[in-house]
Protein backbone atom coordinates (compact mmCIF):
# COMPACT_ATOMS: atom_id res chain seq x y z
CA UNK A 1 0.00 0.00 0.00
CA UNK A 2 1.81 3.00 -1.04
CA UNK A 3 1.34 6.44 0.76
CA UNK A 4 -1.18 8.19 -1.09
CA UNK A 5 -3.45 4.81 -0.61
CA UNK A 6 -2.78 5.55 3.26
CA UNK A 7 -3.09 9.14 3.24
CA UNK A 8 -6.53 9.18 1.02
CA UNK A 9 -8.65 5.88 2.93
CA UNK A 10 -7.57 7.63 6.23
CA UNK A 11 -8.59 11.03 4.53
CA UNK A 12 -11.79 9.99 3.12
CA UNK A 13 -13.03 7.94 6.63
CA UNK A 14 -11.92 11.04 8.98
CA UNK A 15 -13.89 13.22 7.00
CA UNK A 16 -17.26 11.55 6.79
CA UNK A 17 -16.65 11.52 10.77
CA UNK A 18 -15.78 15.87 11.12
CA UNK A 19 -18.61 16.05 8.79
CA UNK A 20 -21.05 14.63 11.36
CA UNK A 21 -19.11 15.93 14.80
CA UNK A 22 -18.97 19.69 12.75
CA UNK A 23 -22.88 19.62 12.31
CA UNK A 24 -23.04 18.97 15.88
CA UNK A 25 -20.82 21.77 16.97
CA UNK A 26 -22.44 24.42 14.23
CA UNK A 27 -25.85 23.42 15.97
CA UNK A 28 -24.69 23.79 20.07
CA UNK A 29 -23.22 27.02 19.28
CA UNK A 30 -25.59 28.67 16.99
CA UNK A 31 -28.49 27.79 18.87
CA UNK A 32 -26.89 28.05 22.48
CA UNK A 33 -23.65 29.92 22.99
CA UNK A 34 -20.67 29.54 20.78
CA UNK A 35 -17.91 30.38 23.98
CA UNK A 36 -19.60 26.98 25.34
CA UNK A 37 -19.24 24.87 22.20
CA UNK A 38 -16.25 25.99 21.04
CA UNK A 39 -14.60 25.02 25.29
CA UNK A 40 -16.41 21.14 24.30
CA UNK A 41 -15.14 21.41 21.06
CA UNK A 42 -11.83 22.17 22.71
CA UNK A 43 -12.07 19.21 25.11
CA UNK A 44 -12.93 16.93 23.18
CA UNK A 45 -9.87 17.40 21.05
CA UNK A 46 -7.77 17.39 23.98
CA UNK A 47 -9.33 14.25 25.46
CA UNK A 48 -8.91 12.76 21.66
CA UNK A 49 -4.78 13.73 21.54
CA UNK A 50 -4.45 11.87 25.28
CA UNK A 51 -5.95 8.79 23.87
CA UNK A 52 -3.47 9.11 20.38
CA UNK A 53 -0.80 10.09 22.46
CA UNK A 54 -1.51 7.03 24.82
CA UNK A 55 -2.76 4.14 22.46
CA UNK A 56 -0.71 5.26 19.17
CA UNK A 57 3.22 3.45 21.07
CA UNK A 58 1.09 1.20 22.35
CA UNK A 59 -0.11 0.11 18.58
CA UNK A 60 3.25 0.57 17.28
CA UNK A 61 4.87 -1.83 19.82
CA UNK A 62 2.64 -4.76 19.04
CA UNK A 63 4.10 -7.26 16.68
CA UNK A 64 3.10 -7.16 13.31
CA UNK A 65 1.27 -10.41 12.62
CA UNK A 66 -1.02 -9.72 15.92
CA UNK A 67 -1.76 -6.42 15.01
CA UNK A 68 -3.22 -7.21 11.34
CA UNK A 69 -4.79 -9.90 13.07
CA UNK A 70 -6.78 -8.07 15.58
CA UNK A 71 -6.72 -4.69 14.07
CA UNK A 72 -7.31 -6.17 10.70
CA UNK A 73 -10.49 -8.39 12.11
CA UNK A 74 -11.86 -5.02 13.89
CA UNK A 75 -11.30 -2.91 10.90
CA UNK A 76 -13.36 -6.04 8.88
CA UNK A 77 -16.01 -5.76 11.55
CA UNK A 78 -15.80 -1.56 11.44
CA UNK A 79 -16.14 -1.72 7.77
CA UNK A 80 -18.91 -4.43 7.06
CA UNK A 81 -20.91 -2.44 9.40
CA UNK A 82 -19.91 0.51 7.51
CA UNK A 83 -20.96 -0.74 4.26
CA UNK A 84 -24.48 -2.77 5.20
CA UNK A 85 -25.60 0.72 6.23
CA UNK A 86 -24.74 2.21 3.21
CA UNK A 87 -25.72 -0.72 1.07
CA UNK A 88 -29.31 -0.15 3.05
CA UNK A 89 -29.46 3.79 2.09
CA UNK A 90 -28.72 3.54 -1.69
CA UNK A 91 -31.18 0.31 -1.93
CA UNK A 92 -34.03 2.79 -0.31
CA UNK A 93 -34.26 0.49 3.21
CA UNK A 94 -32.58 2.87 5.28
CA UNK A 95 -32.90 6.64 5.20
CA UNK A 96 -30.23 8.88 3.75
CA UNK A 97 -27.98 10.25 6.15
CA UNK A 98 -28.86 13.85 5.69
CA UNK A 99 -26.90 16.71 7.39
CA UNK A 100 -29.31 18.94 7.00
CA UNK A 101 -31.87 17.55 8.84
CA UNK A 102 -29.49 16.25 11.59
CA UNK A 103 -28.81 19.64 12.22
CA UNK A 104 -32.46 20.90 12.29
CA UNK A 105 -32.92 17.71 15.13
CA UNK A 106 -29.70 19.23 17.21
CA UNK A 107 -31.28 22.27 16.74
CA UNK A 108 -34.59 21.71 17.97
CA UNK A 109 -33.80 19.77 20.85
CA UNK A 110 -30.85 22.44 22.42
CA UNK A 111 -33.56 25.27 22.03
CA UNK A 112 -35.97 23.61 24.26
CA UNK A 113 -33.23 22.61 26.98
CA UNK A 114 -32.47 24.46 29.71
CA UNK A 115 -29.79 26.68 30.32
CA UNK A 116 -27.02 25.74 33.14
CA UNK A 117 -23.79 28.02 33.71
CA UNK A 118 -21.25 25.19 35.57
CA UNK A 119 -17.93 26.70 36.71
CA UNK A 120 -16.06 28.25 33.69
CA UNK A 121 -18.83 27.08 31.22
CA UNK A 122 -21.78 29.52 30.45
CA UNK A 123 -23.99 26.69 28.89
CA UNK A 124 -23.84 23.29 30.08
CA UNK A 125 -25.60 21.55 27.70
CA UNK A 126 -23.87 23.49 24.82
CA UNK A 127 -20.68 22.12 26.32
CA UNK A 128 -21.62 18.56 26.77
CA UNK A 129 -23.34 18.58 23.05
CA UNK A 130 -20.41 19.58 21.19
CA UNK A 131 -17.82 17.63 23.75
CA UNK A 132 -19.94 14.46 23.06
CA UNK A 133 -20.00 14.74 18.98
CA UNK A 134 -16.37 15.36 19.09
CA UNK A 135 -15.09 12.72 21.55
CA UNK A 136 -17.54 10.32 19.57
CA UNK A 137 -17.00 10.88 15.86
CA UNK A 138 -13.70 11.45 16.47
CA UNK A 139 -12.82 7.98 18.48
CA UNK A 140 -13.87 6.39 15.21
CA UNK A 141 -11.06 9.01 13.18
CA UNK A 142 -8.36 8.03 16.28
CA UNK A 143 -9.06 4.16 15.54
CA UNK A 144 -9.42 4.14 11.56
CA UNK A 145 -5.62 6.49 11.83
CA UNK A 146 -4.00 4.45 13.70
CA UNK A 147 -4.92 0.82 12.69
CA UNK A 148 -4.30 1.95 9.30
CA UNK A 149 -1.11 3.75 10.23
CA UNK A 150 0.51 0.83 12.70
CA UNK A 151 -0.42 -1.32 9.75
CA UNK A 152 1.66 0.64 7.30
CA UNK A 153 4.26 1.90 9.81
CA UNK A 154 3.26 5.23 9.07
CA UNK A 155 1.59 6.48 11.89
CA UNK A 156 2.65 10.12 11.34
CA UNK A 157 1.29 10.12 7.64
CA UNK A 158 -2.23 8.31 8.81
CA UNK A 159 -2.11 11.15 11.29
CA UNK A 160 -1.24 14.34 8.84
CA UNK A 161 -4.26 12.23 6.96
CA UNK A 162 -6.68 12.71 9.64
CA UNK A 163 -5.62 16.09 10.66
CA UNK A 164 -5.71 17.65 7.27
CA UNK A 165 -9.59 16.14 7.04
CA UNK A 166 -10.60 17.38 10.41
CA UNK A 167 -8.91 20.96 9.38
CA UNK A 168 -10.37 21.19 5.77
CA UNK A 169 -14.10 20.21 7.46
CA UNK A 170 -14.00 22.34 10.00
CA UNK A 171 -12.70 24.86 7.62
CA UNK A 172 -15.87 24.42 5.41
CA UNK A 173 -17.91 24.49 8.41
CA UNK A 174 -16.50 27.80 9.36
CA UNK A 175 -16.99 29.23 6.24
CA UNK A 176 -20.43 28.79 5.97
CA UNK A 177 -21.40 28.99 9.36
CA UNK A 178 -23.98 25.64 8.28
CA UNK A 179 -24.38 21.68 8.32
CA UNK A 180 -22.26 20.83 5.31
CA UNK A 181 -25.04 19.47 3.21
CA UNK A 182 -23.15 19.45 0.31
CA UNK A 183 -20.58 17.41 1.24
CA UNK A 184 -21.76 13.86 -0.74
CA UNK A 185 -22.01 11.86 2.56
CA UNK A 186 -23.48 8.80 1.81
CA UNK A 187 -21.43 8.43 -1.26
CA UNK A 188 -18.24 8.99 0.86
CA UNK A 189 -19.69 6.14 3.55
CA UNK A 190 -20.35 3.36 0.65
CA UNK A 191 -16.58 4.42 -0.63
CA UNK A 192 -15.27 4.47 2.85
CA UNK A 193 -17.23 0.82 4.07
CA UNK A 194 -15.60 -0.90 1.08
CA UNK A 195 -11.81 0.77 1.68
CA UNK A 196 -12.54 -0.53 5.19
CA UNK A 197 -14.05 -3.62 4.32
CA UNK A 198 -11.25 -4.48 1.41
CA UNK A 199 -7.94 -3.71 4.10
CA UNK A 200 -9.83 -5.04 7.02
CA UNK A 201 -10.15 -8.30 4.75
CA UNK A 202 -6.51 -8.46 3.91
CA UNK A 203 -4.95 -7.61 6.75
CA UNK A 204 -7.39 -10.09 9.11
CA UNK A 205 -6.23 -12.75 6.73
CA UNK A 206 -2.50 -11.57 6.46
CA UNK A 207 -2.95 -12.08 10.37
CA UNK A 208 -4.43 -15.70 10.52
CA UNK A 209 -1.40 -16.16 7.95
CA UNK A 210 -2.55 -16.87 5.09
CA UNK A 211 -0.93 -15.65 2.05
CA UNK A 212 -2.62 -13.70 -0.87
CA UNK A 213 -1.34 -14.19 -4.13
CA UNK A 214 0.83 -11.36 -5.42
CA UNK A 215 0.70 -10.00 -2.03
CA UNK A 216 -0.13 -6.01 -1.79
CA UNK A 217 -1.15 -6.06 -5.18
CA UNK A 218 -4.18 -8.20 -4.15
CA UNK A 219 -5.64 -5.31 -2.54
CA UNK A 220 -5.79 -3.57 -6.23
CA UNK A 221 -8.41 -6.93 -7.04
CA UNK A 222 -10.11 -7.02 -3.50
CA UNK A 223 -11.14 -3.15 -3.22
CA UNK A 224 -13.11 -3.50 -6.93
CA UNK A 225 -14.64 -6.76 -6.35
CA UNK A 226 -16.09 -6.07 -2.69
CA UNK A 227 -17.16 -2.32 -5.03
CA UNK A 228 -18.78 -4.22 -7.69
CA UNK A 229 -20.16 -7.27 -5.00
CA UNK A 230 -21.54 -4.13 -2.76
CA UNK A 231 -23.41 -2.15 -5.46
CA UNK A 232 -24.44 -5.39 -6.93
CA UNK A 233 -26.41 -6.15 -3.75
CA UNK A 234 -28.05 -2.72 -3.99
CA UNK A 235 -29.22 -3.50 -7.42
CA UNK A 236 -30.53 -6.90 -5.99
CA UNK A 237 -32.19 -5.52 -2.91
CA UNK A 238 -33.45 -2.31 -5.13
CA UNK A 239 -35.19 -4.59 -7.61
CA UNK A 240 -36.52 -6.89 -5.12
CA UNK A 241 -38.86 -4.19 -2.88
CA UNK A 242 -39.94 -2.75 -6.42
CA UNK A 243 -40.11 -6.08 -8.26
CA UNK A 244 -44.07 -7.03 -6.94
CA UNK A 245 -45.25 -3.38 -7.84
CA UNK A 246 -46.55 -1.99 -10.36
CA UNK A 247 -46.76 1.28 -9.71
CA UNK A 248 -43.69 3.97 -10.57
CA UNK A 249 -40.48 3.38 -8.42
CA UNK A 250 -41.72 4.50 -4.88
CA UNK A 251 -39.50 3.26 -1.84
CA UNK A 252 -41.31 2.32 1.27
CA UNK A 253 -38.70 3.70 4.05
CA UNK A 254 -36.77 5.91 2.68
CA UNK A 255 -36.67 9.30 3.98
CA UNK A 256 -36.09 12.24 1.84
CA UNK B 1 -23.03 1.11 44.51
CA UNK B 2 -26.00 1.11 41.55
CA UNK B 3 -24.34 4.55 40.50
CA UNK B 4 -21.08 2.40 39.85
CA UNK B 5 -22.82 -0.42 38.23
CA UNK B 6 -24.72 2.12 36.14
CA UNK B 7 -21.34 3.37 34.96
CA UNK B 8 -19.49 0.73 34.33
CA UNK B 9 -22.50 -1.17 32.84
CA UNK B 10 -22.52 2.34 30.25
CA UNK B 11 -18.80 1.78 29.87
CA UNK B 12 -18.90 -1.30 28.72
CA UNK B 13 -22.65 -1.00 26.39
CA UNK B 14 -20.80 2.23 24.54
CA UNK B 15 -17.59 -0.19 23.57
CA UNK B 16 -19.78 -3.35 22.53
CA UNK B 17 -21.86 -0.68 20.29
CA UNK B 18 -18.54 1.08 19.66
CA UNK B 19 -17.01 -2.19 18.26
CA UNK B 20 -19.64 -4.62 17.00
CA UNK B 21 -22.08 -2.29 16.19
CA UNK B 22 -25.92 -3.47 15.68
CA UNK B 23 -25.26 -6.59 14.40
CA UNK B 24 -23.52 -8.84 16.77
CA UNK B 25 -23.96 -12.04 14.16
CA UNK B 26 -21.39 -9.73 11.24
CA UNK B 27 -18.92 -9.79 13.96
CA UNK B 28 -19.16 -13.36 14.95
CA UNK B 29 -19.11 -14.20 11.49
CA UNK B 30 -15.80 -12.20 11.23
CA UNK B 31 -13.94 -13.65 14.46
CA UNK B 32 -15.10 -17.54 13.28
CA UNK B 33 -13.90 -16.83 8.84
CA UNK B 34 -10.77 -15.46 10.84
CA UNK B 35 -10.13 -18.67 13.11
CA UNK B 36 -11.15 -20.96 9.89
CA UNK B 37 -8.40 -19.20 7.80
CA UNK B 38 -5.86 -19.67 10.49
CA UNK B 39 -6.64 -23.36 10.87
CA UNK B 40 -6.30 -24.09 7.15
CA UNK B 41 -3.34 -21.91 6.62
CA UNK B 42 -1.54 -24.61 9.27
CA UNK B 43 -2.07 -26.64 6.65
CA UNK B 44 -0.46 -26.89 2.71
CA UNK B 45 -4.19 -26.13 1.24
CA UNK B 46 -4.39 -22.07 0.29
CA UNK B 47 -6.34 -20.06 3.00
CA UNK B 48 -6.73 -16.79 1.18
CA UNK B 49 -9.85 -17.14 -0.47
CA UNK B 50 -11.95 -18.05 3.27
CA UNK B 51 -12.20 -14.44 3.71
CA UNK B 52 -13.53 -13.43 0.76
CA UNK B 53 -16.12 -15.52 0.62
CA UNK B 54 -17.07 -14.84 4.15
CA UNK B 55 -17.42 -11.75 3.52
CA UNK B 56 -19.67 -11.89 0.95
CA UNK B 57 -21.78 -14.09 2.90
CA UNK B 58 -22.10 -12.47 5.77
CA UNK B 59 -22.71 -9.04 3.73
CA UNK B 60 -25.43 -10.41 1.72
CA UNK B 61 -27.36 -12.45 4.84
CA UNK B 62 -26.96 -9.36 6.93
CA UNK B 63 -28.61 -7.01 4.47
CA UNK B 64 -31.10 -9.72 3.55
CA UNK B 65 -32.00 -9.88 6.82
CA UNK B 66 -32.62 -6.23 7.31
CA UNK B 67 -34.68 -5.93 4.06
CA UNK B 68 -36.73 -8.85 4.63
CA UNK B 69 -37.30 -7.86 8.21
CA UNK B 70 -38.56 -4.57 7.09
CA UNK B 71 -40.61 -5.85 4.21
Amino acid sequence: MSGAALFIAVFLACAVEAVEATTIVLAAGTTRDWRSALTGLGCGILVLAVVVGALGPAVSAIPLGGLRLVVGGLLLIFGLQWLRKAILRASGHKALHDEAQAYLDEVAAAKGAVSVRRGAVRDWYAFTLSFKGVVLEGLEVAFIALTFGGNQHNIPLAAVAAVSAILVVAAAGIAVRAPLARVPENTLKFVVGVMLTSFGMFWGAEGAHAHWPGNDAALLVLIPVVLVFSLGLVRLFRRTVTAPSTQPQTSPVVTP
Amino acid sequence: MNLVLGKLKAFFAFWYDFVVGDDWRVAAAVVIALAITYGVSQSSVSSWWIMPVAVAAVLWFSVRRVVRRAS
